[in-house]
This record gives C-alpha cells, sequence and structure tokens, in this order.
C-alpha cells in the first residue's frame, strides 16, 4: 500500500466509489443482457410450437 | 469488405459482436486494473496536490468518456434520422445509461477531489456547471425514451433532445477555455508540452484512458444487443396478442 498522507481519505474513497459504480454499471448490464436472451428464446420457441 | 451499413441488420450486429466482445472484455479489464495499479501503486506524489494526484487516473477517464460518449449518442441519433437504421438509434439508447455513470463517476470523483484541493466540494464553475447540465441532459434521454411507448416516435424525439444537449456536450469540454474563470484547470492531456501532466503520471493515465473506452465500448455493444432483443420481443408478443 503507497504511503498517501493527510489526504489517503480522499483517494480511498475516489477509488471505492469508482469501483463499486462501474462494477454495479456492469453486473446490471450483464444481468439484463441474460434475461433478455433468455426471455427472447422462450418467446421464439413459445410462438414456434404455436405456429 | 462489408460496408459499415450491413451492421445496420440486427443480426449481422449480434453475431458480429458476439465473437468481438470476449476480446473486447478482456482487453479492458486488463487495460483498467493495469493502469489503475500502475497509476495508484507506482507513481510518485505530486509536489503541489500530493497524493490526490491518483485520482486523476479515474477523473479524467470518466469525464472524457462522460462526454464523448454523448458525442457517440449524436452521431447514431444523426445516422438515425437520416437513415432510419433501427441499430443505431437503440446503440445511442445503450450509451446512455454508461454516459450518464461516467459522468456521476467523473463529478463525484472531482467533488471528492475539489474538497482539500479548493476547500469545496462544489462551485457553480463554467466546467461544474456544464458538466451537471449534461447529467441532467442523460436524466432526460433515458427518462424520454422510457415514457414514450412507441420505439420511432421515441427515437426520433430523444434524437432531437441529444442534438440539443450536444451544445452542453461540448461546453463542458471548452467550458475553462470559453469562460477563463473559475476554479476548474485546463486540459491535462494536451499536444503542448508545458500544457500536458508529466510523463510520469501521463502514461499510466493514457492506460486508463484506453481501459474506459473499451470498457464503454463493451458495454455499448452488450446494451445495443440487449436494446435489440428487448425491441423483437416487443413485437413478438404484439404479434402474438394479435392472434390471440
Amino acid at each position: 500500500m503507497p504511503e498517501l498522507g493527510k489526504y489517503a481519505s480522499e483517494v480511498l474513497a475516489s477509488y471505492a466509489v469508482s469501483i463499486a459504480l462501474l462494477a454495479v454499471l456492469v453486473a446490471v448490464s450483464v444481468a439484463r443482457a441474460r434475461r433478455l436472451r433468455r426471455d427472447l428464446a422462450q418467446v421464439e420457441e413459445r410462438m414456434k410450437r404455436n405456429g | 469488405m462489408a460496408s459499415i451499413w450491413s451492421y445496420a441488420n440486427p443480426k449481422k450486429f449480434i453475431d458480429t459482436t458476439d465473437r468481438v466482445l470476449p476480446v473486447l472484455s478482456v482487453l479492458a479489464l486488463a487495460a483498467l486494473v493495469g493502469g489503475l495499479v500502475w497509476g495508484f501503486f507506482f507513481t510518485p506524489d505530486d509536489y503541489k496536490q500530493g497524493s490526490t494526484v491518483k485520482i486523476i487516473y479515474l477523473h479524467v477517464p470518466a469525464a472524457l468518456m462522460a462526454i464523448n460518449a454523448w458525442m457517440m449518442m449524436l452521431v447514431a441519433s444523426v445516422v438515425w434520422i437520416i437513415r432510419r437504421h433501427h441499430v443505431s438509434a437503440l446503440a445511442a439508447r445503450a450509451a446512455a445509461p454508461v454516459g450518464a455513470m461516467m459522468t456521476v463517476i467523473a463529478l463525484a470523483t472531482g467533488a471528492i477531489w475539489g474538497q482539500p484541493m479548493w476547500g469545496t466540494w462544489w462551485e457553480w464553475d463554467p466546467r461544474l456547471t456544464s458538466f451537471l447540465i449534461l447529467f441532467l441532459f442523460y436524466l432526460g434521454y433515458m427518462a424520454l425514451w422510457s415514457a414514450i411507448e412507441d420505439d420511432d416516435t421515441a427515437a426520433d424525439l430523444t434524437g432531437i433532445l441529444c442534438l440539443v444537449g450536444s451544445v452542453f456536450a461540448l461546453l463542458s469540454r471548452y467550458a475553462v477555455n470559453f469562460w477563463n474563470q473559475g476554479l476548474h484547470q485546463g486540459a491535462s492531456l494536451s499536444l503542448d508540452k508545458e500544457e500536458n501532466v508529466a510523463d510520469v503520471f501521463y502514461y499510466p493515465l493514457l492506460l486508463c484512458i484506453a481501459g474506459f473506452v473499451l470498457l464503454f465500448v463493451a458495454l455499448v455493444f452488450l446494451r445495443t444487443q440487449t436494446e435489440i432483443r428487448a425491441r423483437r420481443m416487443r413485437a413478438l408478443l404484439a404479434r402474438e396478442r394479435l392472434n390471440d
């Protein structure tokens, strides 16, 4: 861990906030992509079955 | 070589981006982790700003992407307005939450950085104010997409909003040059050697910027695929309701 001196809390807070926001953005995007892929496959399958 | 317009075909877009996405994601992660680790652990403190200079590796790339995401949305919206390619309208829609999140990161890290350096979390400085307005445009843009049921009408109206918001995207980039007042400094990256940050900060910063750009592209590809699927599902469900 580098010596951050008197600004340690500001530097660490910046990294924590940014990494958390990026992680949330990626997680939400991936989860929605998976859900839509699965839901669309189900709808397409149902429509194929029903002609 | 295929024309760029061939990617206006949703199936071709999904097939191509499906192949590119894994590579893009790995590169984005490698550049981001590499740049942040380099910047955080292996660069010295600034003689004036102390260790807060390490915030530059998040603040500058996020701010850069916040502005350029809107510019990408502008290009995609203009393509939609002129050529009526649905994929471009959906790409603009997909980019908005990513750009909004970049704006939040830039504003948050700027406030955290500003407090010890300027003695205040916030100042109605030209750049900060235009950045806040850009964030409000992002929120308005996303709200407008959600508020209108018909996809084509939503794409038309959000496209116009995007054109208007571009003024603030540009202002947030050049506000420091237009109004020579306020607390925010000029550009950290410049072709002018005197203006540019020192090399010891510059190279890890470039790697972080590359990471943010790659992450943005990967997320926009993934989210555009999702928007294409969501649109197809709405169409199929509407057809199913008609047949019932």
